[in-house]
């Protein structure tokens, strides 16, 4: 199957159906190996086992600012191309991004009360990544206020590409200004400041996490495509009705 | 530092990561367990999308009961 067949709803459903079974038990399968990983990774010499919190903390993260990018990519698709697919990605994803980018927040938050001695602060990174979570929220909100899932998409697909002002001033909130929140560690010019024993796990982590959300934006974008037929035949069984 | 140090912190992270994942895993799994039942009601009603004949359509235990359970009433009630 070339990938442009799967720009069809029926033929992206044959493909899902499929995929999804088997994506679901190579993630459980790489999520057991990356545990094992991260529990049996040292400590920091600095921070002790608290660094263990920085194998969810840093895979959410980056997958709440990835969900919004497959968002604003399906924006594009929507405004551009008018593709129902597009629509269905971009409202499938967006619950995914918005609780990958709480788990961030939390997880952040758990890990600065003993390294920093609060759970918050307004600095830049911090306030940035929060405005992404509120940006989810909005985007969910405008889904759900609007009945017409095409009138609704145009609306959200100018509301994400807005939105995606915010990813780099996430990612280069910690050059741009002073903040609490420590600098890149991991992709920065001169390599990782991370030692490899702890740099590893953190991949396979990311990676366990990377397989949840293309599982679930699967699963999610099965479900809206049904979501959509259901709403057709609702509207057959309406019209005989009448 | 010890590794004991601080576990309430990293026990509380890890379990806000279970409980975020369960509810999406929740969520996506019972979503589609409802799409799949109405849709069956639906089709059952006689209302079916034309391109259905020639589509790839999905299916699930849930569908099945659901058609099965319909299926039960119109006997009962004829």
């Amino acid at each position: 199957m070339a990938l442009i067949d799967l720009a069809n709803p029926s033929r992206f459903l044959k493909f899902a159906n499929g995929a999804i079974p088997w994506l679901a038990g190579v993630t459980v399968l790489v999520f057991a190996f990356a545990l094992e990983q991260a529990m049996i990774a040292p400590d920091d010499y600095q921070q002790g086992a608290t660094v263990k919190i920085m194998y969810l903390h840093v895979p959410s993260a980056w997958l709440g600012m990835l969900c919004w990018g497959l968002m604003s990519v399906a924006a594009l698709g929507t405004l551009v191309w008018r593709h129902p697919l597009a629509d269905v990605t971009a409202k499938a994803a967006a619950p995914i991004g918005a609780a990958f980018t709480l788990l961030c927040l939390v997880t952040g938050s758990l890990w600065g009360r003993p390294e920093w001695g609060t759970y918050w602060v307004w600095d830049a990174r911090l306030t940035s990544e929060l405005v992404l979570f509120l940006l989810y929220l909005a985007v969910i909100a405008l889904w759900n206020t609007v009945e017409d899932p095409s009138r609704a998409a145009r609306a959200v697909a100018v509301l994400t590409l807005v939105g995606a002002i915010d990813l780099p001033i996430i990612k280069f909130s910690v050059d741009w200004w002073n903040t609490l929140h420590q600098g890149a560690s991991v992709f920065r010019v001169g390599g990782s400041t991370i030692y490899p024993t702890i740099l590893l796990p953190l991949f396979i982590m990311a990676g366990a996490f990377t397989l949840l959300f293309i599982t679930l934006v699967l699963a999610a974008m099965r479900n809206e495509i049904l979501r959509r037929r259901v709403r057709t035949l609702q509207l057959m069984q309406a019209s005989a009705a009448n | 530092m010890e590794t004991t140090a601080h576990i309430d912190f990293i026990a509380a992270a890890y379990a806000a990561a279970v409980i975020v994942v369960g509810v999406l895993i929740a969520w996506v799994t019972l979503d589609y367990r409802a799409q799949g039942r109405r849709i069956a009601e639906l089709e059952l009603q006689g209302f079916t999308r034309r391109s259905d004949t020639t589509s790839a359509r999905p299916t699930s235990p849930a569908k099945e009961a659901a058609r099965e359970q319909t299926a039960e009433q119109s006997a009962e009630q004829a």
